[in-house]
């Protein structure tokens, strides 16, 4: 699996097959028990922790569900990564945090706490404060889960529109199909840890792969079973129940 | 027979080890937190943060409490007295079991309760909302920017809060003996000066409850770090914050009575 530079890249696949395993990965929060991650050339699995942590600086990471900091505002959230790791003046972070905030189009929410903002509007302010610092790499772990449609088309532009106005490569993991194949370059359909078919999002929708055919288009039985693995169903009914206790 | 008696000793195996494997992860976890208290200590804002929430906002608790364990002495300790006529020895009675004993061990086992389970809550339930594994993605050290600030707000705020609680209960047993009573105020005040000694009563109390600090806070702050990330693991390691660290604060106070007081 590669990331091109500049590009947007979504990595599907049904919940447990690895997804979010990729992203902890390349961010060198989990390490590969065999194969290696490379980051700029870098090879992730390899750094050590100052090593690791410089490598972190430059990318961003926007969670599930935002882990906005809970004990600070809106504001002090995207101040965080500044005043940790640079020596800027107040007043320039000020302007920072603004601008970012004016990105995603919350500029008027800066002084509100991370409780009284909607899904929506907490899943923006994340994503402001993953590209606080210009990161070349963004990564997204379900960005799209739980959001209505309006916030789930907004975040999908903002998406393509901060990958392109920063240059850096953005990956997407994401199971949501319809959405992500609007704003992506390249897909990686992954199932049980493998990558089972790529392509651009044309070829994706015309794919002929059973697994990518049934996920694409959302049908309830096929590659994957409607039923968890299981005895068979007569066995299992004749067996009777077990004794409790 | 034989199976059942071979599953209770594996079992019973399995849980020793279990528990000596957990106690050497929170002692290295302690030396981590130690070696990365550079950001809590040189900002030191960070900590004093946490001072006021578990400090400042333990006073009303700790307060109280004194007050009322001070005014329970003083009942206690004049009945008592009265049997051997020596009821101007009040004020003695009162301030050496406040200094030594009730003041660093009660103040503590309420600063568990009260504090202790409230940083466990509040670091779990970072974890469980993803915000610590978000620090670290940042390339900010969790332990350095959130569990070293907590640890040594809890060990500063201790010695004081016990402080605290010894004077307030000082002056609640004066109120009971000397105001209600009627104890001689003379006496009171002039035989507790006259018999309670700097190095060996004070001096040791402060000891006790700056230990007992160390011990709520990282009980403290290794739970919540180690909590399962579900709203179960979390509320199953307040509880084991509150259970473990008032065993510890009793055990260790046994322990440090022993070598301060060995009957001079």
């Amino acid at each position: 699996m590669t990331i091109p530079r500049g590009k947007v890249v979504a990595v599907m696949g049904s919940s447990g097959c690895g997804k979010t395993t990729t992203l902890r990965l390349i961010g060198g929060q989990l390490k590969p028990t065999s194969g290696e991650v490379r980051v700029n050339g870098q090879v992730v699995n390899q750094l050590d922790s100052r090593g690791l942590y410089d490598l972190r600086r430059r990318m961003g990471m926007l969670f599930q569900f935002g882990a906005l900091f809970t004990d600070m505002s809106v504001y002090d959230n995207i101040a965080f990564q500044m005043r940790e790791h640079t020596d800027l003046p107040e007043a320039l972070i000020h302007d920072l945090v603004l601008m970012k905030l004016h990105a995603v189009g919350l500029r008027g929410a800066h002084d509100l706490m991370p409780a009284e903002l909607s899904g929506g509007m907490a899943r923006r302010v994340a994503l402001a404060r993953a590209i606080a610092l210009d990161p070349m790499l963004i990564m997204y772990d379900e960005p799209f889960a739980g959001l209505d449609p309006i916030s789930l088309s907004i975040i999908g532009e903002l998406i393509r529109k901060l990958n392109n106005a920063l240059g850096a490569s953005s990956i997407v993991v994401t199971h949501d199909v319809q959405e992500s194949l609007k704003i992506v370059d390249y897909v990686y359909f992954v199932s049980a840890g493998k990558i089972v078919a790529e392509g651009t999002a044309e070829e994706i929708k015309r794919s002929t792969v059973p697994y990518v055919h049934q996920f694409v288009w959302g049908e309830a039985d096929g590659p994957v079973p409607f039923q968890y693995p299981s005895r068979p169903y007569g066995e299992e009914l004749m067996a009777g129940a077990p004794r409790y206790g | 027979m034989d199976n059942g008696l071979l599953r209770a000793l594996r079992n019973l195996g399995q849980r020793v080890t279990s528990r000596i494997w957990r106690l050497g992860y929170a002692s290295r976890f302690f030396l981590a937190t130690i070696l990365h208290s550079g950001t809590a200590l040189g900002r030191i804002n960070l900590t004093i943060r946490e001072i006021y929430f578990t400090g400042v906002l333990s006073l009303i608790i700790i307060l109280v409490s004194g007050l009322f364990v001070g005014m329970v002495l003083g009942l206690q300790g004049y009945d008592t007295l009265a049997r051997y006529g020596s009821t101007e020895a009040l004020g003695v009675l009162v301030s050496l079991s406040l200094v030594r004993e009730l003041g660093p061990v009660v103040a503590a086992l309420l600063f568990a309760s009260r504090a202790g389970s409230a940083i466990t809550a509040e670091i779990g339930m970072m974890k469980a909302t993803e915000q610590l594994s978000a620090m670290e993605m940042m390339a900010v050290d969790p332990i350095a920017r959130v569990v070293a600030p907590r640890f040594w707000g809890g060990v500063i705020s201790m010695p004081l809060l016990a402080a605290l609680f010894s004077a307030m209960g000082i002056f609640g047993g004066y109120l009971v003996g000397v105001q209600l009573i009627g104890v001689d105020e003379g006496s009171f005040w002039s035989q507790m000066q006259a018999s309670v000694d700097f190095r060996q009563d004070i001096l040791n109390g402060v000891i006790k409850s700056f230990v007992f600090g160390i011990i709520v806070s990282w009980v403290a702050v290794f739970e919540g770090y180690d909590a399962e990330p579900t709203a179960e693991g979390v509320s199953g390691a307040t509880t084991r914050t509150v259970v473990t660290s008032s065993l510890a604060i009793l055990a260790a106070d046994f322990i440090l009575t022993a070598f301060m007081f060995t009957g001079t």
